[in-house]
C-alpha cells in the first residue's frame, strides 16, 4: 500500500521596487547604461561613504504591506547581512531581520473555483547587488555596480501552498496587486520578480512539516511549475527509497529539467546580523499610514465588479481585462475616449490576445494608446472601414502606434458603398466566373461565398461586404 | 613666524594683512619638515597643493569672499577623513594607496572656510589603539618627550598641534582618540555630541560611537572650529539639527552657580596621584570662581570598557569587510582564487591590532553569542547613559581625570593590550552615551608630563564645557613643549 503524500510550499519572492532613485543615494535606477554609470561612492561601498534611505522605498513597502493585510511595524530598522562576495560591493548587505516592516499578512486566491489564504509572514526591504561579468578572453571577473543599492522587498510566505497551481495563483496575485500599486512591474524574465520555493513533503495527515529544501533559478510561472513537480518527485522518491531530504539550496536548470544542489545547510553562513548604526529607527506614524491608504488605487477584484455593474461586462471578459493592470488601463482609457466598452473589450481580449501571444509579448509591452484604438472603433462603428479592413488597420496600430483616421486616408482603405461601382464590380465577377454562378443556380449556396471573396480582391478589400451580397443576389 | 600663535590669533592677524596665506603656509611647511624628523605627526605631506590653495584662499580674502575666523590658517586633518584626490590611508597598508573621490563634510566646512589643508595626520590604525604606535607608517613621538606616545588614535593630530606643525587639526573620537591624546600632549580637544557634526567621509571605525572634533591650543580655537564644522548633513542620517551650536558665545569668564560633579567611581585604585592631584587642583580652582563643585557616584563604570571594546569591534568588524582587495586599496599579489585573495589580502594588509579587534568583532556577532555578548553590551550602553542622565539631572558638567596616567614610554603598552584597554576607563563611557566631552591640560607631573582635565556634558550642550573650560583656562597659560619652543626659528 502506497503512502499518500502532500506538498507543503513556501516562498521567498523579491520584487525590485520601482523608484527613481536607489535606497540608499541618488543614484538612477533605470536598467541598462554603460557598466558602472549608475554609481556613486554610497553604491560602491567606497570608504566613508554613508547611506541615507530613500523615503519612496518605504511608501512602497508600505502600500504592499496594506495591499497584502499586513500589520506595519510602526518602528522599523535596518540590520547588516554580512558576508564576503565581489557583487557586494561593502561585503554586507542592508536588510532587514529583526525588525521587518511589514508582518503577518495573507492574500486570497483561488484555484479551481476553491478559495483559500495564503499567509504572509513578513515583507522587509533590502538592497539589490551589483552584478559580476566574466570575461574569458581574461580569465577575469569584472563588476557592475548598477544595480547595487537598487531597492528590493522580500515577501515571505508562510508555508500555506500545497500544489503548483496554487503557488502559479498565489504569485500572479502578488504581481498583480503590486503592478495595480505601480510598485514593481514585476517580470519574472528580466527579475524585477525573483521567486525561490522552500518545499517538502510529508504524508496527509502527518502534523510535522518533512525538510525542505530552497529552489533557485525560476524564471518564469512555467518554470516555477515544473520544478515543484520534479522536486516534489524527488523527495517521494528520496523518501519511499528509505532515504532523507537534506536540507539544502538547489539551482533549478530549465531546460535540463533537472536541479542540482548549491549548498546544504550544513555550509550555510553565519551572516552575523546585527543592527546598522549608519541608519536610523523608521518611525512610522498614524497619519503617514493614513495617507498610504488613502491613495491605494481601485485592485483588481474592485475593478473586475466595476467592469462587470458599470459597463455590462460578462464575468469572463472583466477577469481577462484586469488581469493586468496596463490591459485594465487601456480598456478604462478607450471607454472614457467615447469608445463602446464591449467592443474595446472584444479588440483587447481577441486581437491584442492573439497578436501579444504571436509576437510572444506581455501586456506590459503594448505600445499603442487609447486615443487610436478609439479612432479605429469610431471609424468600424461609422462602417467607414469594414471589419477585416479594421483588423488589418488594427495591426498597424498594435505595432506602430498610427493614426487610423490619417492611415485609412492615406492607403484608401475607406469602404466602398457607392452602389454603382460595387454593381460594376459584382456584374465582372459574374461574367469571369460562369462556373460558380451555374453552381450557385443549381443549389450549391456555399458558391456565393466565393463570388463575394472574388469581388472583394477586385475591389482590394474594400468593399461593404453586405452590399457585395445583396447585389449579388439580386443580380443572380 | 610666531608659532606660538593660535589659530584664531593666527587668523585675525591674515585678517589685519599683517602676514600673507602664503607666507603662514610655507613656514609652516618649512619648519614642519624639520620637526617631522622626530614627530613623524603627518602621513602625508601636501606642499605643493597647500601652496596653490594659500594663493587661492589670499585671492579670495582679498576679494571680501572670505571673511570667517579660521580664513588662511592651515590645518592637519586625521588620516581617517577622506580628502578628494589625497592620499588617506587610515595609517594601513591596506589603503596605503587610497585617494578618495570626496570631501568629507567636516573638511568641506573647514575648506569652505578657508582653510588651508597641510596634510593629513598619523593615527593609530582604522584608530584602533590609545598611543598611535599601531600605525603602518611608524609611531608618532610625543613633543613633551620623544620616547613617550601622544597617545591615541589621534595621536598625530594632537602631536602636530603640540609641536606647532600646525595651529590646528581635525581628529576623531571612538572611545577617546581625541580627549586622550590632547591629554597627553597638553592640548585642547572637543568630542562633540554624536551626531553634531557630520560623519560622511569619516572611515568608519564604531559608526555609533566615531565623531570628528577639533584638537587646538586653546579652548576659543575649539569653539570656533566646532561652530564651523557642525550641523545637520543630508549624507549622514545620524547627523541632527540641534540648537545651542553658536559655540563661541559661551568663551565667558563666568562659573557662578555652575553645579560641577566629579565622580568618586574617577579617582579610585589606578589612577596615577600625581594626575588626580593635578585634576582635584584644576575642581579648586572652578570652585573659587564660585562653582558649586561635589562628588557623587556615578556607578556602572567598571561596564564601561567591556561594552565598549564589544560595541565598537562588532561594529569595525562589518565596517572593515569592504577592505578586500577588489575595488581599491591593496591586493596580494599573488592568490590562487578568489577566496584565497581575500584572505591574503587581509592578512597581509591589517595590523595585529586590526586583526584582534575584526576577531573580536566577528565573535560577538556570531550566531550563538550575539546575546550573549553584543546585546548584553547593547543594554549596558543604555544603562550607562541612563546613569549620566540621572548624574545630569544634578550636575551641568562632570569634572574628572581624562586617563589614569600622563603619557606612556613608547613600547609599554602594546605589549599588553588589555592594558591599553584599561587606559581608556575615563573616556569610552562618554561615546557609549553619546555626550560631549573637553580635555584641556591642568599643569604637569613631577615627570614634566601635561595633565588632561575632562569635562563632560549633557547631549548637545558643549556650551556648558566650553564655559567651564573657557573659566578655568584664564587662570593659566598655555604651556609649550620645549621641543617646539627649542625648534623655534
Amino acid at each position: 500500500m502506497s503512502k499518500v503524500y502532500e506538498t507543503v510550499i513556501g516562498l521567498e519572492v523579491h520584487v525590485e521596487l520601482a523608484t527613481k532613485t536607489k535606497i540608499f543615494c541618488g543614484c538612477s535606477t533605470a536598467f541598462g547604461g554603460a557598466p558602472n554609470t549608475h554609481t556613486c561612492p554610497v553604491c560602491t561601498g567606497m570608504p566613508g561613504s554613508l547611506p541615507v534611505l530613500n523615503k519612496e522605498v518605504v511608501n512602497k513597502a508600505i502600500a504592499v504591506g496594506l495591499a497584502t493585510n499586513c500589520t506595519i511595524t510602526q518602528n522599523c530598522k535596518f540590520d547588516r547581512k554580512n558576508y564576503f562576495y565581489p557583487d557586494n560591493p561593502q561585503n554586507y548587505q542592508i536588510s532587514q531581520l529583526y525588525y521587518p516592516i511589514c508582518r503577518d499578512g495573507k492574500v486570497e486566491i483561488c484555484v479551481d473555483g476553491k478559495k483559500k489564504f495564503v499567509g504572509i509572514h513578513e515583507i522587509h526591504m533590502e538592497e539589490d547587488a551589483g552584478k559580476l561579468i566574466h570575461d574569458p578572453y581574461t580569465d577575469s571577473s569584472l563588476v557592475d555596480f548598477n544595480r547595487s543599492g537598487v531597492p528590493l522587498i522580500e515577501i515571505v510566505s508562510e508555508p500555506d501552498m500545497r500544489s503548483a497551481e496554487e503557488v502559479i495563483a498565489y504569485l500572479d496575485k502578488l504581481r498583480t496587486t503590486i503592478q495595480y500599486l505601480g510598485a514593481s512591474d514585476c517580470k519574472l524574465n528580466e527579475g524585477s520578480m525573483r521567486a525561490d520555493v522552500n518545499l517538502s513533503i510529508r504524508e496527509v495527515g502527518a502534523t510535522e512539516f518533512g525538510t525542505r529544501t530552497e529552489m533557485k533559478n525560476l524564471n518564469s510561472f512555467k518554470a516555477i511549475a515544473r520544478a515543484i513537480e520534479n522536486e516534489r518527485e524527488r523527495q517521494i522518491d528520496l523518501l519511499e527509497a528509505g532515504q532523507e531530504v537534506v536540507q539544502e539550496t538547489r539551482r533549478w536548470d530549465d531546460t535540463k529539467e533537472y536541479s542540482y544542489a548549491m549548498r546544504s545547510k550544513e555550509d550555510a553562513q553565519d551572516y552575523r546580523y546585527f543592527p546598522d548604526p549608519d541608519l536610523v529607527p523608521i518611525i512610522i506614524s498614524d497619519a503617514w499610514l493614513e495617507e498610504i491608504r488613502n491613495n491605494q488605487p481601485e485592485f483588481r477584484e474592485e475593478k473586475m465588479t466595476r467592469y462587470q455593474e458599470e459597463f455590462g461586462l460578462p464575468e469572463y471578459d472583466a477577469e481577462i481585462l484586469t488581469g493586468t493592470k496596463k490591459l485594465a488601463d487601456i480598456f478604462e482609457e478607450t471607454v472614457a475616449l467615447g469608445a463602446n466598452p464591449k467592443k474595446v473589450s472584444n479588440w483587447l481580449m481577441v486581437e491584442t490576445m492573439r497578436l501579444l501571444k504571436e509576437k510572444e509579448m506581455d501586456a506590459d509591452d503594448i505600445q499603442f494608446s487609447a486615443a487610436n484604438l478609439a479612432k479605429l472603433i469610431q471609424l468600424a462603428d461609422s462602417q467607414a472601414i469594414n471589419s477585416s479592413v479594421a483588423k488589418e488597420v488594427f495591426e498597424v496600430i498594435f505595432e506602430k502606434d498610427i493614426d487610423p483616421d490619417q492611415y485609412v486616408e492615406e492607403k484608401g482603405l475607406k469602404t466602398v458603398n457607392d452602389e454603382g461601382e460595387l454593381r460594376a464590380t459584382v456584374e465582372k465577377v459574374i461574367a469571369e466566373n460562369p462556373q460558380s454562378v451555374e453552381d450557385y443556380r443549381n443549389g450549391k449556396e456555399k458558391a456565393i461565398g466565393f463570388l463575394v471573396g472574388q469581388t472583394m480582391k477586385a475591389m482590394k478589400g474594400k468593399a461593404n461586404p453586405g452590399m457585395v451580397n445583396q447585389i449579388l443576389k439580386e443580380l443572380l | 613666524m610666531d608659532f606660538s600663535l593660535t589659530a584664531v590669533e593666527l587668523g585675525k592677524k591674515i585678517k589685519n594683512k599683517e602676514i600673507s596665506v602664503v607666507e603662514a603656509t610655507k613656514a609652516y611647511l618649512d619648519s614642519l619638515e624639520e620637526k617631522e624628523k622626530d614627530i613623524k605627526a603627518f602621513v602625508t605631506i601636501d606642499r605643493e597643493g597647500a601652496l596653490k590653495r594659500a594663493e587661492e584662499v589670499q585671492a579670495l580674502i582679498d576679494e571680501g569672499k572670505l571673511t570667517g575666523p579660521l580664513a588662511g590658517v592651515p590645518v592637519g586633518i586625521k588620516d581617517n577623513m577622506c580628502v578628494d584626490g589625497m592620499l588617506t590611508t587610515c595609517s594601513s597598508k591596506i589603503l596605503s594607496n587610497f585617494k578618495p573621490t570626496f570631501t568629507a563634510t567636516a573638511v568641506q566646512k573647514l575648506e569652505e572656510a578657508g582653510a588651508v589643508i597641510i596634510g593629513k595626520t598619523n593615527m593609530d590604525e582604522f584608530a584602533m589603539g590609545s598611543t598611535s604606535e599601531t600605525s603602518y607608517y611608524g609611531a608618532t613621538k610625543n613633543p613633551w618627550d620623544l620616547d613617550r606616545v601622544p597617545g591615541g588614535s589621534s595621536g598625530g593630530s594632537a602631536a602636530a598641534v603640540a609641536a606647532e606643525e600646525v595651529p590646528y587639526a581635525l581628529g576623531s573620537d571612538t572611545g577617546g582618540s581625541i580627549r586622550q591624546p590632547a591629554g597627553f600632549c597638553g592640548v585642547t580637544g572637543i568630542k562633540p555630541t554624536y551626531g553634531r557634526v557630520s560623519r560622511y567621509g569619516l572611515i568608519a571605525y564604531g559608526s555609533s560611537l566615531d565623531q570628528i572634533g577639533p584638537l587646538a591650543k586653546d579652548v576659543t580655537d575649539c569653539a570656533t572650529i566646532l561652530e564651523i564644522i557642525c550641523g545637520k548633513d543630508e549624507k549622514d542620517s545620524t547627523s541632527v539639527k540641534e540648537s545651542g551650536d553658536d559655540f563661541t558665545a559661551a568663551l565667558v569668564d563666568d562659573v557662578k552657580g555652575m553645579k560641577i560633579g566629579i565622580p568618586k567611581d574617577y579617582f579610585g585604585a589606578g589612577l596615577d596621584p600625581e594626575v588626580k592631584e593635578g585634576v582635584m587642583a584644576a575642581a579648586k580652582v572652578l570652585e573659587e570662581k564660585g562653582a558649586i563643585v561635589e562628588e557623587f557616584d556615578l556607578s556602572l563604570v567598571e561596564y564601561a570598557i567591556p561594552a565598549y571594546y564589544i560595541i565598537a569591534s562588532a561594529e569595525a568588524s562589518s565596517n572593515l569587510e569592504r577592505f578586500d582587495g577588489v575595488k581599491y586599496g591593496y591586493r596580494t599579489e599573488e592568490f590562487s582564487d578568489l577566496h584565497n585573495m581575500y584572505k591574503k589580502t587581509r592578512s597581509e594588509g591589517f595590523g595585529p591590532e586590526v586583526k584582534r579587534r575584526i576577531m573580536l568583532g566577528s565573535f560577538v556577532l556570531s550566531s550563538g553569542y550575539f546575546d550573549a555578548y553584543y546585546m548584553k553590551a547593547l543594554r549596558t550602553k543604555a544603562l550607562i547613559k541612563q546613569a549620566f542622565d540621572k548624574a545630569f539631572e544634578k550636575y551641568d558638567v562632570i569634572l574628572g581625570p581624562v586617563a589614569p596616567t600622563t603619557a606612556l614610554k613608547i613600547g609599554e603598552s602594546l605589549s599588553d593590550p588589555i592594558k591599553m584597554y584599561l587606559g581608556d576607563v575615563y573616556t569610552v563611557s562618554v561615546n557609549l552615551a553619546g555626550l560631549p566631552g573637553i580635555c584641556l591640560p591642568c599643569g604637569t607631573d613631577s615627570k614634566g608630563l601635561p595633565i588632561g582635565l575632562q569635562l563632560l556634558g549633557k547631549h548637545f550642550d558643549e556650551k556648558s564645557i566650553i564655559r567651564a573650560a573657557y573659566a578655568y583656562e584664564q587662570t593659566r597659560s598655555y604651556e609649550r613643549p620645549a621641543f617646539a619652543t627649542g625648534k623655534e626659528a
